[in-house]
């Protein structure tokens, strides 16, 4: 009887791990950023570049950074569901324009409606490698002490708005 | 004109050439430096390759950042240290060793030990459960005979 049943307990225990291994997905990469304060920066606005724009200024708000670019496919996917929470005045959202031509950003909000209080030009990327962004679109949840609680790799959703971004960002704002 | 089709396919290869040398520094030995530690470094966007290796945005960027610092005098920890506080031990090819690294690192050699464990205990079972058979003389030269009978076939 021991026969059949060591093998099948390691044949269901390796089972396990590969199915478990199955659902992860290997290009969330933990941020080491969590917890951290936000890397400072001091970038030229996209609508006003006369005028920047630091973090530092948003000291005692619970805000949204928000890395999109207008050569971006799946931001278009992201971008309603960001006008919408937007629209709800919730928590507001600043965009880190990545890498971008100025022309093409202004002609992408122009057209399918600008969800940001503002965005900044990080025309070389430089800002978004201090944040580690790897792949936009990325979203940060930033604490009123301009500390980062949460970073949502790829697409903010309906689903991880409702589930994870909201509830956090509640929290943060009580405190 | 088939004969000229086939000889603008051959010739296609010579036009298409790697863009590996697309963003050289200046410094011959810098540049030489910046490749052997990117070498180390994982590519965030196509995580199989390498820095050093990959032709991602993300990838390019990099290499100038490390180009910059070691323009800078930074030395080669520092600048991994850099990375690291922005992308993670991710970007490490060898990953530290660490409490929550302790599996990754020794755990096949535990597992090792395991098997070794395993295939001591059952060789001991075994010798337990199969007696040594000892011969009685008839039976050891019908024994010898029937090899010899073997080896004569």
């Amino acid at each position: 009887m021991m026969r059949f049943i060591l093998p099948l307990v390691v044949f269901l225990v390796l089972a396990a791990f590969l199915f478990v291994g199955l659902r992860l997905d290997p290009h969330e990469v933990p941020s080491p950023l969590i917890d951290k304060p936000a890397p400072a920066f001091n970038l030229p606005q996209l609508h006003n570049p006369g005028k920047n724009f630091s973090p530092e200024e948003m000291k005692g708000k619970v805000w949204l950074l928000n890395a999109w670019s207008s050569w971006c496919v799946s931001c278009k996917e992201e971008h309603p569901v960001l006008m919408d929470l937007a629209q709800q005045n919730i928590v507001p959202i600043y965009g880190l324009d990545y890498k971008d031509k100025r022309e093409d950003a202004l002609m992408q909000l122009a057209r399918g409606g600008d969800p940001y209080v503002l965005s900044v030009m990080d025309r070389e990327g430089r800002t978004g490698i201090d944040y580690g962004v790897y792949g936009v679109p990325e979203t940060y949840v930033i604490d009123k002490q301009g500390i980062i609680r949460y970073k949502q790799i790829g697409l903010v959703t309906p689903q991880n708005l409702r589930e994870i971004i909201l509830p956090l960002v509640a929290e943060l704002q009580k405190k | 004109m088939k004969k000229l089709l086939i000889l603008i396919f051959c010739l296609l290869p010579t036009f298409s050439h790697a863009g590996e040398a697309k963003d050289m520094a200046a410094d011959p030995v810098l540049e030489k430096r910046m490749i052997g530690l990117a070498e180390n470094l994982r590519c965030l966007v196509c995580q199989n390759e390498s820095l050093a290796s990959s032709h991602a945005e993300l990838a390019e960027d990099l290499r100038r950042e490390v180009r910059e610092q070691m323009a800078q005098g930074k030395n080669d920890q520092e600048i991994m240290d850099y990375l690291v506080a922005r992308y993670g031990d991710f970007v490490l090819y060898k990953p530290p060793v660490k409490s929550y690294t302790v599996l990754l690192w020794f755990g096949p050699f535990a597992l090792l030990l395991v098997g070794a464990g395993v295939l001591v205990f059952q060789l001991r079972k075994r010798r337990k459960t199969v007696q040594e058979t000892v011969l009685t003389p008839e039976a050891q030269q019908r024994a010898a005979s029937l090899l010899n009978e073997e080896d004569n076939k």
